[in-house]
């Protein structure tokens, strides 16, 4: 039986395609089999039959779906919110991530109860609540329904998960004598912050706003009450799928749908490079 | 260390599947069992087929009669039986999502050659506004006046929405006007509207959560509000469009669905549907029903009623005229408008 | 460990608090306070309805599949990714997050395309073999699994590529065999990780809603799940019951958490 492969190809990056010699073990072979068959029938199977759908009116039709100015509007809306949601989370699940790991106070535990409630709660819960809580009646006076901020409290709400559950665990096993040398060594907290411990939290970083960003365009239930579903206001691309299957247009739907799968491909890619440019391995 | 993956991936795999297979199956009611009922239908319907399912199984045809439903949105819902979902009567909230049945080849395409023309309970569009009528909202002219905030469901998400916005254009075509004062004025109430929630249910939350002056609702919607305790009154229109909502058995149906159907067309069904708000489709029902206006007259009849028949010639020609996805009159005017400017 | 002077320790737990009340907290007084609104009379309303016990019942044990399926693939795919290489690992990385972001209700649509039993690629096959997958159980598991597909993998793939093979190559070079390597030194230094993304995939499991609407076929008393039961209950009026289901759901996944704090040993902060 092989050991784990050292380290990463060391092969220079970008030449030829790395990574292209596999280590596979007949057994590690086998288990990727089983995932990938699982993985097929899952996902890859079910998905193809969209991208088909969508492609029985041809290129014309997605180019149609894509020209329909409302449809675009959703389009716009949904990547912008999904994005500045997803930078929101990646400074405050980081900053959550610290607090509930390296700090020690009187109802952290409660902290941490918290933040994975949004997946929990049943969406139209969640929409009724933020709407009793931030809508006309709100106790605060903050009233963001059937506004473009309710779109991102909404989004903020039910992606608030991610990066903190990434990052806690690799936070808690970073080794801290690499951190208390550097300090030894005189350098600044500010320095070994910067230079130690973000890049190795990178990675964890990168997988929680992937994740994020895929959660938050695909959004619809807890959007539904606060936003008011307004074309061009705070109209997303869910309600326009569901708008095309409504009407009986599986094909616009399907067009739709698999637009945003490549815009999220790209960007779950874009994130994948960026976080190998920027790790430093341990 | 893979090995042990993959044991324990084959090893779960070989136990997971078949019990999951064999042993959840939690398929629907099948429809060729001979005493069951499987009843699909939109979803204010739960709360209102509880009564007429428990008086029909104490009739002698409904002795001993299984039930199996399935609530939810009346397009979902006609998705999924023409997707597999077991089911031997329909009750949908309007008649293109029974056609679509039909189209599939699910549904006999006479099922509304019936005294009632297929349908089953009928309802009104009505106003919702908040307990007291502040506003004095009364007409629908009162809806189009600057600064009154309106409600309504998407009709391009939800099919039972379309009820509201062809209403809404009947006011006027109805009474004579031309398709231009009747665009004009639809989009005068599209202005108004400060939201587009994605079906009745959720408007009705949004209402309710302090949203707008005056929700489009349904009349047994409403109904149901305010014997619930919600803070709202409803106001019926002098004049309104007829809902209209369809039932019919699918092909394949058992025995005693045609005997259930039957049942819910009579008068013993119509009370019950009438308690829980519904229009009766029959004559001679007489009931309290609380939650009206005046729950000794809660259906008063509306002076001048559109029907999809007689003011808009059909709900095929209808749908196709105002929501088509591309060309629909109102597709165009919510595509080219500001909604809630 | 860096330690932050005080006052920035101060300024990060406000900070810290502060959002997640807002955004989470405050929203599940509210719950709480709905729920309990007539005391226990919406818990006794709710639970003594034979069809909301029963998608409690549905919905934990559809849960629990998906957790179980979704942690061997999680935990076997992210060893495979980051301890091997092969050829379209990459392709396959980004692939794994994709399920994310599909919208609940082209994951319906998706699964209806392929698994109906009438029109679907293969629902008719499977059908006539006796194995019904949309409108059952098996659909619903799968619906469940693919919406919280990436989260254990997520979790552990970061940790992993973090703790680095060191401690496994040294275990192999003293005589440890695969599995001795696995069971010691890997799945132990991973720990953590998985059961972070276990309670996540339960949390998320437990919640979903928009593809079992549609995949599950809401059969009242047989496919219908808690979500599907508590938008059933405010459509048809009954608020009060909505919020005593909803809140025994986020009651469930928070008490997870609970657990898993509770067996989590104490940090020693430096």
């Amino acid at each position: 039986m092989t050991t784990a492969v050292l380290g990463q190809d060391t092969r220079p990056v970008g030449r030829g395609r790395p990574g292209v010699h596999s280590t596979l073990t007949r057994g590690s072979a086998l288990g990727l089999g089983v995932a990938m068959i699982w993985f097929s029938l899952l996902v890859l199977i079910p998905l193809a039959a969209i991208v088909v759908t969508a492609g029985k009116d041809g290129w014309q039709g997605y180019v149609d779906t894509l020209k329909n100015p409302q449809t675009w509007a959703a389009i716009r809306l949904t990547v912008e919110q999904s994005f500045l949601v997803t930078v929101l989370n990646v400074v405050m699940g980081t900053l959550i991530a610290w607090v509930l790991v390296r700090d020690k106070f009187w109802g952290r535990g409660l902290l941490d109860v918290l933040i994975d409630i949004p997946f929990a709660m049943p969406t139209i819960v969640a929409g009724l609540v933020l709407l009793g809580l931030y809508g006309p009646n709100s106790p605060l006076g903050i009233n963001v329904s059937n506004q473009k901020a309710s779109v991102t409290l909404a989004l903020a709400f039910v992606t608030l998960p991610f990066i903190v559950r990434t990052v806690q665990p690799v936070l808690a096993e970073l080794d801290t004598d690499v951190e208390e040398a550097a300090a030894s060594l005189g350098a600044g907290k500010l320095t070994i912050l910067r230079r130690l411990v973000l890049p190795s939290l990178v990675p964890a970083i990168a997988a929680g706003a992937a994740l994020s960003f895929a959660r938050a365009i695909s959004e619809y239930g807890s959007l539904v009450l606060l936003s008011g579903m307004l074309p061009y206001k705070t109209e997303v691309v869910s309600v326009r799928v569901l708008s095309f299957i409504e009407g009986g247009d599986q094909t616009s739907a399907a067009a739709l749908a698999t637009i945003m799968l490549f815009v999220a491909l790209f960007v779950i890619v874009a994130l994948d490079i960026i976080q190998r440019r920027v790790a430093r391995r341990g | 260390m893979s090995k042990r993956i993959r044991f324990a991936a084959l090893a779960v795999a070989a136990t997971t599947i078949p019990a999951v297979l064999s042993g959840c199956a939690a398929s629907g009611g099948s429809s060729s069992n001979s005493d069951s009922v499987s009843v699909v239908g939109f979803s204010v319907l739960k709360t209102a087929n509880e009564p007429v399912i428990a008086d029909f199984q104490k009739t002698d045809a409904g002795k001993g009669v299984k039930f199996t439903t399935s609530y939810g949105a009346s397009g979902d819902q006609s998705r999924a039986v023409a997707g597999g979902l077991p089911a031997d009567e329909v009750h949908l909230s309007l008649e293109p999502d029974v056609a679509s049945l039909v189209s599939a080849g699910l549904v006999d395409p006479s099922w509304n050659q019936t005294p009632t023309k297929g349908i089953l309970t009928d309802s009104e569009v009505v106003f919702l506004v908040r307990k007291g009528n502040p506003l004095g909202i009364k007409t629908w002219d009162d809806l189009a006046k600057p600064g009154v905030k309106i409600i309504t469901p998407n009709p391009a998400s939800s099919g039972s929405a379309k009820w509201n916005i062809l209403a809404a254009w009947a006011h006027v075509s109805g009474q004579g006007g031309t398709d231009a004062q009747a665009k004009e004025f639809v989009t005068k109430i599209l202005k108004n509207t400060i939201a587009l929630p994605g079906s009745g249910s959720d408007a009705l939350a949004s209402f309710v959560a302090g949203n707008g002056d005056v929700l489009l609702a349904y009349e047994n919607d409403s109904i149901a509000a305010r014997a619930a305790g919600d803070a709202v009154d409803y106001i019926l229109p002098d004049d309104t469009l007829l809902i209209q909502n369809p039932a019919a058995l699918t092909k394949d149906a058992s025995a005693p669905a045609a005997d259930f159907l039957k049942f819910q067309l009579s008068t013993a069904g119509q009370t019950d549907y009438a308690k829980a708000g519904f229009r009766p489709v029959i004559q001679g029902i007489n009931v309290q029903v609380p939650g009206a206006n005046d729950p000794s007259n809660p259906f008063p009849a509306v002076k001048k009623q559109y029907t999809i028949d007689k003011t808009f010639g059909g709900w095929e020609k209808a749908n196709s005229e105002f929501f088509d996805d591309k060309t629909g009159i109102i597709t165009k005017i919510i595509s080219g408008l500001n909604v809630g400017s | 460990m860096v330690e932050l002077p005080t006052p920035a320790k101060w300024a990060l737990r406000l900070i810290a608090v502060a959002y997640v009340f807002l955004l989470v907290g405050w929203p599940m007084i509210t719950l709480v306070q709905n729920a309990f609104a007539d005391g226990l009379a919406s818990f006794q309303a709710a639970f003594s309805d034979p069809d909301v016990v029963h998608a409690m019942i549905v919905t934990i044990e559809i849960s629990l599949w998906a957790v179980a399926i979704n942690t061997v693939f999680g935990v076997g795919m992210a060893l495979l990714l980051v301890r091997y290489e092969f050829p379209g690992k990459r392709a396959l990385s980004a692939l794994i997050d994709l399920p994310m972001s599909v919208s609940p209700v082209v994951i319906g649509l998706a699964l209806l395309l392929v698994y109906n039993g009438r029109t679907g690629w293969f629902g008719p096959t499977l059908e006539a073999h006796g194995i019904q997958v949309i409108f059952n159980s098996p659909g619903m598991i799968m619906a469940t699994c693919f919406v919280a597909l990436p989260l254990v993998v997520r979790e552990v793939v970061p940790v992993l590529t973090e703790i680095g093979d060191d401690q496994e190559q040294a275990a192999t070079s003293l005589g440890a065999n695969a599995f001795q390597t696995l069971r010691r030194i890997t799945l132990p230094a991973i720990k953590w990780a998985v059961v972070y993304g276990v309670v996540l995939t339960l949390a998320r499991s437990l919640g979903e809603f928009g593809a079992l609407k549609i995949v599950s076929g809401n059969l009242t008393g047989q496919t219908q799940t808690a979500p599907l039961v508590v938008e059933q209950k405010y459509n048809n009026f009954a608020q009060g019951e909505a919020y005593a289901v909803s809140f025994i759901l986020v009651l469930i996944s928070v008490l997870c958490i609970v657990v898993v704090s509770l067996l989590r040993p104490k940090e020693s902060s430096s």
